[in-house]
């Protein structure tokens, strides 16, 4: 996976399609971004901060259990290790030490569950940054806890009460917030999408993820695994740890939820700044993204995906709500790790794909990109019948 | 040059422009809103296209948007409309890329060309991407008005002033719409405008009253009046009501003298 054009372009995906109040700053990022990448000092104050304040490296796990049921042998990098329970930490880590790199003394950020919320809330204060996060009415409602997070974090968090409420509309409003105050912040974007610089960029942050894992497996002897499965909502972890292993023979699945499945349903079209492919109707007005999990309600997907599902690189398949609960079931019953919802997704998949799509003694790349605390609330209700 | 360049070149030896903005279907009777304001002397009308996801419009334009949408309003929908009303003033159609890149961008250019509009307003296409779209419209005579910011630089702006048909819009703030309620940075963007090329420049975002819109007219060559207007409409103001309130605008352009 290599940089895209300089434009930002990933085959005909990606680019650069904001108002022209934010073309100065896209472009200052992109310049601060490619300094800052390239300075050994810069890398290693993100990496010393993702070890001795992040949690890394986070542990590679031989699900064995899980393996024998499924005649599989599964591998899990174990993001819902890293601190605030996820992967987002490496990409907020990255762009927050880029953000006082610029100058800059606040970010702000979008957030659907709350998840990249809270990162980003972490990283500002542990950096003494300013934190605003824009979250989607409906999700403050739902993810109250997580809100509650945000603030004692020491981060204002901003109901979004335009759109449908959720996570796009909180994209919406964190872009024209952006147009407000771009001279002394920072939008401190959550996953691989947005406009270039943002989807090469939080690729790069969460590569860490792939080049970890590459290494980690070879100490269990693996070289190559034979697939290497990540959920995929904008799809952050799944380029983070595609990232490590684009070059080999490994074949990289994504996993969608099939009711935001923009490689499968969706068309080519822009939005939040990107060419990409997203949901919409006949018009062009983009579809709301229904899932489980509200970390995969995004009518989009990053542009890079878009591009690699193009050329055939990644393979982007769906799973539907009811199988992911029993997925999250399997693998805590099985493995004493509890996955996020979005994790869960790629769990349903290995469930149904094992010994079909994926033959027989091959060998699995799991990234759990989450750990499920977040969820057990909603789970439990599902699983009462409650909801 | 577009014939929106010659029309509004032309217009700028007369008077400043007056520039009100609708939503396309807002109301089912949306047009006699605009031949009012014409009336009341507007000179050009720029007309929403709405998308779900409106990234530089405010609360106004959203909810406004929003309404239209839930009436069933499309590209086609509006420009079918145009078409009917057939408006003697140049119609400036603004909407965000994705309507245009879904439908076809030749297909859209050759539909807002058939259906009298003159030129367009894409928000989110910035000058780095707009070549595929600029060259059909161009060939379809449908002139590409490009915005500059107050963050622009000096290179942008030139090169933005280059491109820019009809006229150059000139963002008065670093704001998406209907926020602001004052001229903010107008002088300083329109300077910088004029200091590379000699297109009209008419300022927009913020204009919410008759004195904004004089201030604005004095330092330019026209203005942009939307989010007060459609709240008037989303409030239930008759056209004729609407009517009153743009001639309060052109009577502020009128007595507006020029520094220019």
């Amino acid at each position: 996976m290599g940089p895209p054009d300089a434009g930002g372009h990933f085959g005909s995906f990606g680019g650069r399609f904001v108002p022209e109040a934010l073309m100065p700053a896209c472009l200052e990022l992109d310049a601060a971004f490619r300094d800052a990448w390239a300075d050994p000092d810069f890398v290693a104050e993100y990496h010393r901060t993702l070890r001795e304040f992040g949690g890394r490296p986070t542990p590679v796990t031989y699900l064995g259990r899980l393996s024998e049921r499924l005649g599989l042998s599964v591998y899990a990098k174990r993001e819902d290790l890293a601190h605030t329970g996820s992967h987002k930490i490496n990409n907020v880590v990255g762009q927050a030490l880029l953000t006082k790199r610029m100058g800059k003394t606040r970010v702000i950020a979008e957030t659907g569950a709350g998840q990249h919320g809270v990162a980003t809330a972490t990283a500002a204060a542990r950096l003494g940054l300013a934190c605003s996060v824009y979250m989607g009415e409906v999700d403050t409602v739902r993810q109250a806890l997580n809100v509650f997070r945000m603030e004692l974090l020491g981060a204002t968090v901003v109901p979004v009460t335009s759109g449908s409420r959720t996570l796009k509309d909180a994209v919406n409003e964190a872009l024209r917030e952006w147009v407000t105050c771009v001279a002394d912040t920072h939008y401190c974007i959550g996953s691989v999408m947005g406009p270039h610089p943002f989807p090469w960029m939080v690729r790069e942050f969460q590569s860490v993820i792939g080049v970890e894992a590459a290494n980690q497996l070879r100490d269990f002897g693996v070289t190559t695994p034979d697939f290497v499965v990540a959920c995929v909502g904008g799809g952050s972890n799944a380029a983070g740890v595609f990232a490590g292993f684009a070059d080999s023979s490994a074949q990289l699945i994504g996993v969608e939820a099939a009711g935001g499945s923009a490689v499968g349903l969706g068309v080519p079209g822009v939005l939040h700044g990107m060419r990409s492919l997203l949901l919409q109707d006949d018009h062009g007005q983009i579809e709301e993204a229904y899932s489980i999990s509200a970390g995969l309600d995004y009518p989009g997907i990053g542009p890079e995906h878009a591009y690699l599902a193009d050329q055939g690189r990644a393979r982007y398949v769906a799973v539907g709500d009811d199988v992911v609960i029993e997925a999250l079931q399997v693998l805590s019953e099985l493995e004493g790790i509890i996955p996020a919802l979005e994790t869960a997704h790629a769990v349903a998949w290995l469930l149904r794909a094992a010994g079909d799509e994926i033959p027989a003694g091959s060998t699995v790349l799991l990234n759990l990109s989450g750990r499920g605390d977040k969820d057990v609330a909603q789970v439990r209700s599902i699983l009462r019948g409650e909801s | 040059m577009t014939t929106l360049d010659t029309r509004l070149r032309d217009l700028r030896t007369r008077r400043k422009a007056l520039v009100p903005y609708f939503i396309g279907g807002l109301t089912a009777d949306w047009t006699t809103y605009v031949s009012a304001s014409i009336l009341a002397g507007a000179d050009v009308i720029e007309v929403g296209v709405p998308f779900s996801d409106p990234m530089m419009d405010g609360p106004v334009i959203q909810a406004g948007a929003l309404r239209a949408l839930s009436n069933n309003v499309t590209l086609e929908s509006i420009c079918h409309d145009l078409s009917v009303a057939a408006f003697e003033v140049p119609i400036v159609v603004m909407t965000y890329y994705n309507v245009l890149h879904h439908f076809g961008l030749e297909r859209s250019a050759e539909l807002l060309a058939q259906s009298g509009v003159a030129g367009v307003i894409v928000p989110d296409l910035a000058i780095e991407e707009s070549t595929p779209w600029h060259d059909v419209a161009t060939a379809a005579d449908v002139a590409t008005v490009l915005m500059v910011a107050p963050s622009s630089p000096a290179e942008r702006v030139q090169r933005i002033g280059e491109l820019s048909q009809g006229f150059v819009y000139a963002a008065a703030r670093m704001a998406v719409t209907g926020r602001a309620a004052d001229v903010g940075d107008a002088s300083r963007v329109v300077q910088a405008v004029r200091a590379t090329c000699d297109t009209p420049t008419y300022v927009g975002i913020g204009i919410t009253t008759a004195d904004h819109a004089r201030e604005a007219a004095t330092l330019s060559d026209g203005v942009i009046v939307g989010s007060a207007l459609v709240q008037r409409i989303l409030d239930g103001a008759s056209a004729q009501e609407l009517e009153g309130a743009i001639s309060t605008f052109r009577r502020a352009l009128d007595g507006a003298s020029s520094e220019a």
